[in-house]
């Protein structure tokens, strides 16, 4: 099995989120980026398949701006064989022009099986997978929490609404995973090493037309005044 | 015009659910504001019935898809059944809820149809003649106003949010579509379906979630936050360290890598109130926290809080509601 795993670098989730003085977009400056926490996860799953000798080759691709080789090279120090990265400064994007720039990259990869988050922690929109489906021609199966690679396809359960759906899903396919599938491991001091030594290559991003135009990015409601109060007082009927 | 509005019903089991109400009055609302046609589309089993019972809230037209092929759900098979609707109804905006079943449907039909999509919005309007949606992002640390740059366009509706439509006396035109599935159209099979013994409403639909967090000290003492949840008839959640603990399943976990929620009533027990935990639920209508450290942050968003520890406070809050509920 091929794998390519799809990384996305979004704000660390303990970040405070201020907005910049555009009103468009968030303010970067002390916000630390890390490696989306349901991406690490699907790059868990793909290396310990390649440890188990189920999967030939672990690749990860990234469609961000240039500071995001840290969290490709995160990927490869856990264990992924090589990277690339599309190089993209646009501050944000929406989810149809995301897939329809990174499946041209997927596409000459002749990947078996694509791997990501069933959202990204900064957009919340749990989209892009879907597109990138319908761009690759290919099925796409949602919320992962177990995968068993079978004969030319997989056995996916995925959660959904309190209970557990089993479905088998030919190959190739798109799966995004959710949490509960496999912990991801801690980077090591040799797998930082080995990981200056793999393949990381930039290329840049091709342009695409987004669909959905922010007019003015805002902080949330803010909340009335709590009380502090007793177990009696509580009227919460 | 060929602007029309087209809300999707959900329906389970038992019926029609909370949400389809939700969805067909904020496209109601919407597609009058807009001065576009108005359709509501149900698709899987008995269609007619639901059809005739959604149709008293007075939307003008149902079309309804039923096959065996959808008898069970599909990402597939669902869009499809949607795509055939919107090309029906000429629709250029497609609402469906972001419940479990939506945040899988909305991009998969998103998708089919070549649309764009705003996922999760919790207000939709139409102030200069076009439709703008305001929906939280990173978590809820702050939210954007959007427009399509173009149509059509899958808006996906957070449940609990939008005003439900009443029902009335209505009674809608139904017209039965017949997409038709062929071989390979539904490319997943879905093997098996495994339910616990107790089937739970989903913490994204629940009007009520009462949660525990590590200051419940242990999986032995859960009981305390269910029993509570079971007399207010709520359903329970969990910190993110309670879940990486393994004292409770992660589908329970309410946070920015958990389940985002907006219920009724939201109650914290020993739970910090960590950014992550705050991200997820801290558009709850009603946040009650009980802590026993009144420094914890947890107390910035609740709108009651106990200072107290929760083996003294859960079982009197236990026999507080259940007294209430009897009288
Ligand atoms: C990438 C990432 C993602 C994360 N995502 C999430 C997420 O989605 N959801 C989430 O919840 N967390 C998330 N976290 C974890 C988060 O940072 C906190 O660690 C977690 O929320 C803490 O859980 P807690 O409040 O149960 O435990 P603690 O922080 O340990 O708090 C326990 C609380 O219980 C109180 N207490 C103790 N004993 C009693 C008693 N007897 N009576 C009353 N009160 C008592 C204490 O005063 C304390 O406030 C994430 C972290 C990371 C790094
Ligand atoms: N810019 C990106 N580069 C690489 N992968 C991405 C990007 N954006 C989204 N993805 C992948 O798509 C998943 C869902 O993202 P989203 O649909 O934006 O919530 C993420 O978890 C990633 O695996």
């Amino acid at each position: 099995m091929k794998i390519l795993v799809l990384l996305k670098r979004v704000p660390d989730t303990a970040a405070r989120i201020r907005v910049a003085g555009d009103g468009l977009h968030i303010d970067p400056s002390g916000v630390e980026y890390v490696m989306n926490p349901y991406d690490e996860i699907a790059v868990e799953q793909a290396i310990q398949w390649k440890e188990a000798g189920r999967a030939e080759e672990v690749k990860v691709l990234c469609l961000g701006p240039k500071e995001a080789t840290k969290e490709i090279r995160t990927a490869l120090a856990m264990g992924a064989d090589s990277g690339i990265l599309l190089v993209d400064e646009a501050p944000a994007r929406d989810a149809p022009s995301t897939a329809e720039s990174l499946a041209e990259a997927v596409k000459e990869g002749g990947f078996d099986l694509v791997l990501c988050g069933w959202k990204a922690v900064d957009t919340d929109d749990g989209a892009v997978a879907h597109f990138l489906a319908a761009h690759l021609e290919v099925p796409c199966v949602t919320f992962a929490t177990k995968i068993e690679p079978g004969e030319g396809s997989l056995t996916v359960h995925r959660e959904v609404e309190g209970v557990e759906e089993v479905v088998e899903v030919p190959l190739p396919a798109v799966v995004t995973v959710q949490k509960g599938l496999v912990e991801p491991r801690y980077t090591s001091l040799k797998g930082i090493m080995m990981a200056k030594r793999k393949k990381l290559e930039e290329r840049s991003a091709a342009a695409a037309e987004p669909r959905i135009v922010v007019r003015k990015m805002s902080p949330p409601p803010e909340r009335p005044e709590g009380r502090i109060v007793g177990v009696k007082a509580l009227q919460v009927y | 015009m060929s602007n029309g509005v087209l809300a999707f019903a959900e329906t389970a089991d038992s019926g029609l659910k909370k949400s389809a109400w939700e969805v067909v009055g904020a496209g109601a609302r919407l597609a009058e504001e807009l001065g576009s046609s108005f359709s509501a589309v149900i698709v899987g089993e008995d269609t007619t019935d639901r059809a005739a019972e959604l149709g008293r809230c007075g939307v003008p037209r149902i079309y309804t898809v039923e096959d065996p092929a959808l008898a069970r759900y599909t990402s597939d098979g669902y869009s499809a059944a949607l795509a055939a609707a919107v090309e029906r109804a000429e629709a250029e905006i497609i609402l469906l809820p972001a419940t479990a079943m939506g945040k899988d449907l909305g991009p998969a039909l998103a998708a089919r149809i070549s649309a764009g999509i705003i996922t999760d919005a919790v207000e939709v309007s139409a102030p200069d003649g076009g439709l703008v949606a305001v929906r939280p992002v990173y978590a809820g640390k702050t939210r954007i106003t959007v427009a399509p740059a173009a149509a059509p366009v899958v808006v996906s509706l957070r449940p609990n949010v939008f005003e439900p439509a009443a029902e009335g006396e209505g009674e809608a035109e139904v017209i039965a579509l017949a997409p038709g599935f062929g071989d390979g159209a539904i490319r997943t099979v879905v093997k098996d379906v495994l339910a616990p013994e107790v089937r739970k409403v989903d913490l994204t639909e629940a009007d009520i979630i009462v949660s525990g967090g590590r200051g419940m000290k242990g999986p032995e003492h859960f009981h305390l936050v269910e029993e509570l949840a079971e007399a207010l008839g709520g359903v329970v959640g969990a910190s993110r360290a309670v879940v990486d603990a393994g004292w409770r399943p992660h589908s329970e976990q309410v946070g920015q890598t958990g389940k985002t929620v907006s219920p009724k009533l939201y109650v914290a027990l020993g739970i910090s109130g960590a950014i992550q935990h705050l991200a997820g639920m801290s558009s709850s209508r009603c946040i009650v926290a009980v802590n026993k450290d009144p420094e914890a942050p947890i107390f910035q968003v609740a709108d009651y809080g106990i200072v107290g520890d929760v083996f003294d406070v859960v079982p009197a809050l236990i026999a507080a509601v259940k007294e209430k509920v009897s009288s």
